[in-house]
């Protein structure tokens, strides 16, 4: 029988609005892989922050080997052997290796004697990384060796890990898993967050399951499914997609080889992306953030001009133009990021409305604003699509993220496009504004319009996509109808490979 | 035109003695630019030092007290600027145009009494036989003290930049404040420290101006001092020793213009006045037009607001 | 313990309060400092703030100084402002004054002793080419080559006066001027004399050019799309760019614009207060307008009630020391302050103070 190596009990944090953790308690066991699950904001992050000390709960306890543990501040967690992975990584891009090791460790060690020892506990960990290389020159899966191998040179007895695989490739995965499994052997506990199932239930030993800020269910992942898990997640039923009734028009978005490199150390540039999007259709397309999604959206915005020929729009080039050209011609785009891409925050829901909506709605004459109209479409949005705020003079960033969300799709719909991209449209929007957003989107393709959907979840693609493809490494697959596709053939194709999910 | 009048043992010397200022505030600048704050009120730090300096100098008669007061008034005035930038949030390049013209102000205010006298000399190295050397004596061992701390204090920055603990600690928050914040370090503590630092230097250099450089107090005599020390810094893509090098050219053309104004060699004055300043621009235009290494180079942060959210 | 949360919009309460809040302070803080030079504090703010409007010797003379002083100071800061609106930093705006000045200048003495009223117009025109050439310098260098506009803006104030002082030496020297270094006095000539058009108050035609400008920057930048574009690109580059702006276009017209106000400041001043180029002409107005343009809010009505502010500083300033020997560089102290609590104070736009308990 194993020892308890961490026991929560009844955590709560509360943030201004919401509560983020309400009585959350369970154990983990030393050398046990541990799965926190959840969707996102369903509180993992705020649970593994008060874990390594960069979050102070409201209420609640916390042992380590029986011990009272709370930890102030991160130092003093790693003193006490828990060493944490950041999903979006605590890595400084100009200094070296060894420096960024450096900085997460306690106790000073000669530069010489620190360099063999990541050399060594690197390979032996398999993953070799170089001490004098420069963070900025190292890909994505380097990086998170080199978050690794600093957790592991203080030997932790707690490694936390946060969705470490949404940047990884399928090869560095597979590394990733060796890795751990190995640390598990040596009596490491590993707290994993994730909401891929696949992956929880290849690797973890027990799973505790999250659901707005609190312990809903536990699990041993071995004996469930993927879909039993996803239940257990959304608390309800996972539904399949269905065959829909659905006639596609003409072509009307065309790429051809659509190449662009990414301006992003962190981005993916896309290679040879082709597709045809045609009237009436919803196009999903599925993929772990960060394999050119954002790429892609910007050079269907227009704000990365391409090669002409690579975008074509109802037959005509438009990969030279700006953003107000293709509005004009009825090419319109909704980014990931609503403040700060999609929206100014300090700038009322008004002016945001005129941001994107000048050119079709004719909001402007001989380039003066006109008021009334540009206030009216302000208005007009904010009552179809039911967005919450006290007034269109509201700043866009007082807004919620939902509320917001549909701000931003609500502008694009209501602008009557030819064809809509929208990118990860409701990412961090409660459900019953991801269901508005949904219908909205899938009214719009049932009155002629196409719409290219990028998202990360599955479950919103194969609800309401009529085509599906994958976008991996700046790659894109052959689309294909989706219904009667199963989670398989998905999950393979989403791993980025692209030639077997073919044959499957 | 005669010039042999130009003889290169002094024009070397007062070379040195005319980049040793900025070559101070510009060292305090980098180390504040490498924690991630743009102060951009050096101007004002320094003529604060240069008032504060000159006065404490010939109030005490003695100029390294009246230095240590400049420091101290350089860093007074710096912290000021922290207090609001770190802690109030404000908009750092609107403060540090506000540190700047407040300084400007008050040391005229500071200096009214002081205009027109002499202050205290600043004795000379004077090491048997080798001062006493032809050329090299005189142009490497027999200036001011200041000088060789100049050198040593960029030493210093250096060493502790790349080979102590706590320079990669201020480096880490300032190419990335929130992934040093996560790892739990104190962002705007050693933010403030590098500010009192930057502040003290700047003073510094601006008591150098007013007690060795010229040597006496004059309204706005400064003259954009500090704007070239924060140019310099981008000139040499915030490496410390490459400051040595920027302050030195830009000592070499301000000496070297001046010789040439005293020669008469037909160029107006006022044109040969403005070379330091377009030499100024055109090395930053050249070390900015490789964008890559210029981004690379600049610490990420480098004028970012923080504010921790939790 | 107590803290700063976020505000979930900036106040727009605060926004109008907090200049106003830095006045007074400043006014106690400043009222310190004179008591610290040992003269009485409260005859000193008196005197600065009231005696310009009241005083019954002084009043006349300081009353029509007001928008002598206030003129180019709004002019100046209304240009800046748009630049600053936008992210573009021009602090240079004394350098393109200067400019400004000299171009315009030197298109009157060239036409001398020509008379016609198009003398004037054609030099203002000249005034504001001179400082938004000047003013392009660093918009071309930061849009080429990625050159910081702030250095760049600020090492070519040197450079102006510099260029100045080799103007009035040389080519615009005076033939009449027993070899002093100053231009012909432009003021003599009814052609390049800028005329005034309600004394009491020191209103120049460059004054009403001024307000008349006020209008169009607050009509491009609230109504037009230009300034929405500006402003957008201020508030949210990404945004800008996802709405279709070109960030170069920003940098250039707003540092064009911004240049040839300044430039056309320094015109007005040439031809109608100072009278004639010397090395002793500018005074700074360039580095005034930008405690201006942020006391005003960046918004143009405010500029001009800051500018008025900020010129009552110096006429009472001016009296302060006529009568209590209060040196006028105790004013640019006072002058430094009120930007200084302003920036201060204005973290209350966007952050509330609020108290926590700590959790242990």
């Amino acid at each position: 029988m194993k020892k308890t190596l961490l026991e929560i009990k009844g955590l709560s944090k509360s943030y201004p609005g919401v509560k983020a953790n309400d009585n959350i308690s369970f154990t983990i066991q030393e050398g046990e892989i541990h799965a926190l699950l959840g969707e996102n904001g369903a509180g993992k992050s705020t649970l593994v922050k008060m874990i390594y000390g960069l979050v102070h709960p409201d209420e609640g306890d916390m042992l380590l080997h029986g011990e009272h543990y709370m930890p102030h501040k991160p130092s003093e967690a790693r003193n006490l052997g828990v060493g944490m992975v950041f999903q979006h990584f605590s890595l400084f891009e100009a200094l070296n290796v060894a420096e960024n090791i450096i900085l997460g460790m306690e106790e000073t060690i000669p530069r010489a004697e620190l360099n063999a020892k990541i050399i060594e506990v690197s390979n032996e960990y398999g993953l070799p990384l170089d001490p004098n290389r420069l963070i900025g020159d190292l890909s994505v899966g380097e990086r998170q060796r080199v978050e690794i191998v600093r957790c592991l040179l203080q030997n932790p007895q707690l490694l936390i890990m946060d969705e470490p695989t949404s940047v990884l490739t399928p090869q560095e995965v597979e590394i990733l898993f060796k890795t751990l499994r190995k640390l598990s052997s040596e009596g490491v506990a590993i707290l994993y967050i994730s909401h891929k199932l696949d992956e929880i239930k290849a690797l973890c030993d027990h799973a505790t399951v999250l659901r707005m800020g609190k312990v809903v269910d536990t699990c041993i992942p071995a004996e469930e499914t993927a879909r039993s898990m996803a239940e257990m997640m959304i608390g309800g039923e996972l539904s399949m997609p269905t065959a829909r009734e659905f006639t596609p028009g003409k072509t009307l978005l065309h790429l051809e080889s659509l190449t662009l490199e990414s301006l992003d150390p962190f981005g993916t540039s896309l290679a040879n992306v082709s597709l045809e999007l045609r009237a009436g259709e919803v196009m999903g397309v599925a993929g772990v953030a960060g394999n050119g999604q954002d790429e892609l959206l910007l050079a269907l915005s227009g704000e990365r001009p391409t090669d002409a020929g690579m975008v074509k729009l109802s037959g005509v080039e438009i990969g030279g133009m700006g953003p107000t050209t293709r509005r004009a011609l009825g090419l319109l785009a909704a980014p990931e990021e609503r403040l700060g891409h999609a929206a100014a925050p300090d700038m009322s829901l008004k002016e945001n409305a005129y941001l994107s909506a000048r050119v079709r709605q004719g909001l402007t004459k001989s380039g003066f604003t006109l008021f009334g109209k540009r206030d009216d479409f302000a208005r007009e949005i904010v009552e179809q699509f039911d967005v919450r705020t006290p007034g269109i003079d509201n700043a866009a960033r007082s807004l919620s993220g939902g509320n917001l969300q549909k701000f931003v799709i609500g502008r694009e719909v209501l602008q009557k496009p030819t064809v809509l991209v929208v990118n990860q449209p409701t990412w961090g929007v409660d459900a019953a504004a991801a269901a508005d957003i949904r219908e909205a989107l899938r009214e719009l393709a049932a009155n002629g319009a196409a719409v290219l959907v990028i998202s990360q979840d599955l479950d919103e693609l194969m609800e309401m996509s009529d085509t599906f493809a994958v976008l991996a490494e700046g790659r894109m697959s052959e689309p294909r109808p989706a219904a009667g596709m199963t989670v398989e053939q998905i999950g393979l194709m989403m791993g980025g490979n692209l030639e077997e999910s073919a044959n499957a | 035109m005669d010039f042999s009048a130009l003889n290169p043992v002094s024009l070397m010397v007062s070379l040195i003695i005319a980049a040793t200022p900025i070559l101070l505030a510009a060292v305090g600048e980098l180390v504040v630019e490498k924690s991630g704050v743009l102060n951009l009120g050096v101007e004002g730090m320094m003529i604060i030092g240069a008032i504060a300096g000159f006065a404490i100098s010939v109030e005490t008669g003695n100029p390294w007290i009246g230095m240590l007061a400049a420091m101290f008034a350089g860093a007074i005035l710096a912290l000021i600027f922290g207090f609001m930038t770190q802690f109030l949030m404000s908009n750092q390049v609107a403060t540090g145009l506000a540190l700047t013209l407040f300084g400007l102000g008050m040391a005229a205010l500071l200096g009214q009494s002081y205009t027109g006298m002499k202050p205290p000399s600043t004795p000379h190295l004077n090491i048997p036989v080798l001062s006493d050397l032809p050329v090299v004596g005189s142009i490497l061992f027999s200036h001011d003290p200041m000088i060789y701390m100049s050198i040593a204090l960029v030493t210093g920055v250096w060493y502790f930049l790349n080979r102590t603990r706590g320079g990669l600690v201020l480096r880490a928050v300032g190419e990335n404040h929130d992934a040093a914040h996560s790892l739990g370090y104190n962002v705007v503590l050693i933010r403030m420290g590098a500010i009192a630092f930057g502040g003290a230097c700047a003073g510094l250099g601006g008591a150098y101006l007013s007690l060795v450089r010229v040597p006496q107090w004059t309204e706005g005599m400064t003259a954009g001092a500090g704007w070239i020390a924060l140019a310099i810094v981008v000139f040499a893509s915030w490496k410390p020793w490459r400051l040595i090098l920027g302050a030195y050219l830009f000592g070499g053309v301000t000496i070297l213009q001046l010789n040439l104004q005293a020669l008469g060699i037909g160029i107006s004055a006022a044109y040969l006045s403005m070379t330091p300043y377009l030499i100024t621009i055109i090395v930053m235009v050249i070390i900015s037009a490789d964008r890559r290494r210029a981004s690379m180079n600049a610490p990420a942060s480098l004028g970012r607001i923080f504010h921790a959210s939790h | 313990m107590l803290r700063l949360e976020p505000r979930q919009q900036a106040s727009s309460t605060m926004r109008w309060l907090t200049p106003i809040l830095a006045v007074a302070i400043t006014m106690v803080m400043g009222g310190f400092l004179f008591a610290a030079m040992g003269k009485d504090p409260f005859e000193a703010i008196k005197i600065i703030f009231l005696d310009p409007f009241f005083h019954e010797t002084f009043g006349p003379y300081s009353r029509s100084q007001l928008m002598v002083k206030a003129g180019p100071l709004i002019l100046i800061a209304t240009g800046l402002s748009i630049g600053f609106r936008a992210g573009v930093w021009n602090i240079g705006a004394e350098g393109q004054f200067v400019m400004g000045a000299i171009a315009g200048g030197a298109v009157g003495l060239a036409l001398y002793p020509a008379e016609g009223i198009w003398v004037l117009p054609l030099m203002t025109i000249a005034g504001a080419l001179g400082g938004m050439a000047w003013a392009m310098i660093p918009a071309f260098l930061k849009i080429k080559f990625n050159t910081n506009e702030i250095l760049v803006s600020l090492m070519l104030v040197y450079v102006a006066y510099n260029f100045l002082a080799a103007m009035v030496t040389g080519p615009l020297k005076s033939p009449d001027g027993f070899g002093f270094p100053e231009s012909r006095s432009f003021t003599s000539v009814d052609s390049t004399h800028l005329p005034m058009i309600y004394e009491p108050l020191g209103m120049h035609a460059g004054v009403m050019v001024a307000l008349a400008l006020v209008i169009a920057a607050y009509v491009m930048m609230e109504r037009h799309l230009l300034g929405f574009q500006i402003r957008l690109t201020g508030e949210s580059p990404r945004a800008a760019k996802f709405a279709g702006v070109n960030p170069a276009i920003i940098v250039a017209v707003t540092l064009g614009i911004s240049g040839a106000l300044a430039g056309m400041a320094g015109l007005f001043e040439v031809t109608g207060p100072a009278g004639k180029l010397t090395t002793n002409f500018p005074v700074g107005y360039g580095f005034t307008a930008i405690i201006v343009a942020f006391l005003g809010r960046l918004n143009p009505i405010g500029i001009v009630l800051a500018g008025l502010l900020m010129a009552l500083t110096y006429i009472g300033g001016e009296l302060a020391q006529l009568s209590l020997g209060i040196p006028a560089a105790a004013i640019s102290v006072f002058q430094g302050m009120m930007l200084f609590f302003l920036l201060a104070v204005d973290v209350f736009v966007n952050y509330r103070l609020v108290w926590k308990k700590e959790v242990k």
